[in-house]
């Protein structure tokens, strides 16, 4: 089968189960299969978290291999460097990570839109930085626990999984219109961040 | 492509349609909250549903790159608007550029307008502003913004396509000749859009 058509079997179904309305559950995911499962739905059932790691691994798969490698290494270190800063029960502001948040998606939309050819140090920097924002925004304010320490560790596996997912699509893309698409759903993330900081600026912090 | 992966597709998405929603007991009416009330909200006013479509259709018919520059250039543009609305900043005339909007690129599509593709992602662009304000100004708080502005900007989207789905009929002479109906259709839509926004 190929890829288009494997794609086309796999992709719908997943994305109408995610955008399906379900409870909001921000910090409650209990799955009954052990906190590292804990961890793995919780990053599955974040919006804030999927959406800039998806188009940052696109913009990655765009630009080769060396920067899908260099990223792909960086974001999970990250997320659990930024994960334990937000166990550490420092009062991080949650507007402040929200603003993060919501400047990560821009930015990571923006270098997606506009498909500039990076070096893979800057894609693992950009990985990096979106590794640490979510890491702290996932468990500010939890407790150091050690079930809290393994929930990260599969919050960070699965943005790790995902980002490589996600990096293959875009990586063998050879065809015009569909790196075009690539783009095009680029600049709506950036649009996507620029109305989150509107948001957090009125409204206060983004729902975790 | 083979239709049957998108059979084999369908009992799944017919499954996920049944799933169970949160309840929404005593939510108010038009509340931000989530992703299908996002995306209702752009095609909930035929003023901005018209002008949406109808850069798409104008970007079909000018061909490459403008099909899919004008598209980006509208909901990225519409975005600052709905940042300048959410953040509270005045921008006076909202009502009367989106009226304006239909009745311009209407007639830009009735017109076969070719203008640099600088000046026509300007155009689009400057009504995009006004558009996202109007929305931006709008929205309530709600349980989460993120998945509302995903689905807001989504629909944005897909009106856009629509729009160039409509348009490739230009490709053909009759279809030439329906385009530039359409685009009559949405000058007169703006007109009275306009009309009302005076009256």
């Amino acid at each position: 089968m190929s890829r288009a058509r494997l794609l086309a079997l796999v992709a719908p179904p997943f994305i109408a189960l995610w955008a399906a309305p379900g409870m909001a559950q921000a910090h409650l995911v209990a799955t009954g299969l052990g906190p590292l499962y804990d961890g793995v739905s919780h990053f599955g059932l974040s919006p804030e978290d999927i959406l800039p790691v998806v188009t940052l691994a696109l913009f990655a798969g765009l630009n080769g291999p060396a920067h899908c490698r260099a990223a792909a290494l960086a974001l999970p270190g990250a997320w659990i460097l930024g994960g334990i800063a937000g166990l550490s029960g420092l009062p991080w502001p949650p507007i402040a990570v929200s603003v993060a948040s919501a400047a990560m998606l821009l930015a990571a939309g923006g270098l997606l839109a506009s498909n500039v050819r990076a070096a893979p140090r800057l894609c693992a920097a950009a990985a990096g930085g979106l590794g640490l924002i979510c890491g702290l925004g996932d468990v500010a304010g939890v407790a150091m626990t050690p079930a809290h320490l393994v929930s990260l560790a599969g919050m960070a596996a699965a943005a790790a999984a995902v980002f490589v997912l996600a990096a293959s699509l875009t990586l063998p893309l050879t065809r015009l219109w569909m790196i075009v698409a690539a783009r095009v759903a680029g600049s709506w993330m950036a649009a996507l961040g620029l109305l989150a900081a509107g948001w957090v600026i009125r409204y206060g912090a983004l729902a975790r | 492509m083979s239709r049957k992966p998108i059979i084999a597709a369908l009992p799944v998405l017919a499954l996920a349609a049944l799933l169970p929603g949160e309840a929404s007991a005593h939510i108010v009416r038009g509340e931000a909250v989530g992703f299908a009330s996002g995306f209702m909200h752009p095609i909930s006013g035929l003023d901005h549903v018209i002008a949406m479509v109808a850069v798409g259709l104008w970007g079909a018919q000018l061909g490459r790159p403008a099909i899919w520059l004008l598209p980006v250039t509208f909901p990225l543009v519409m975005a600052v608007g709905g940042f300048l609305g959410l953040i509270g900043l005045p921008l006076p005339g909202a009502e009367l550029a989106i009226a304006l909007s239909g009745l311009t690129l209407g007639a830009a599509v009735l017109t076969e307008a070719r203008p640099p593709l600088a000046v026509a992602g300007v155009v689009v662009g400057l009504f995009g502003l006004f558009h996202g304000y109007a929305h931006g100004a709008e929205l309530s708080p709600g349980q989460n913004a993120l998945l509302y502005s995903l689905g807001f900007v989504l629909a944005t989207g897909l009106l856009h396509a629509t729009g160039i789905a409509i348009g490739l009929v230009h490709r053909w002479g009759w279809g030439r000749y329906a385009l530039r109906g359409a685009g009559a259709a949405v000058m007169a839509g703006g007109a009275y859009f306009l009309w009302a926004a005076l009256a």
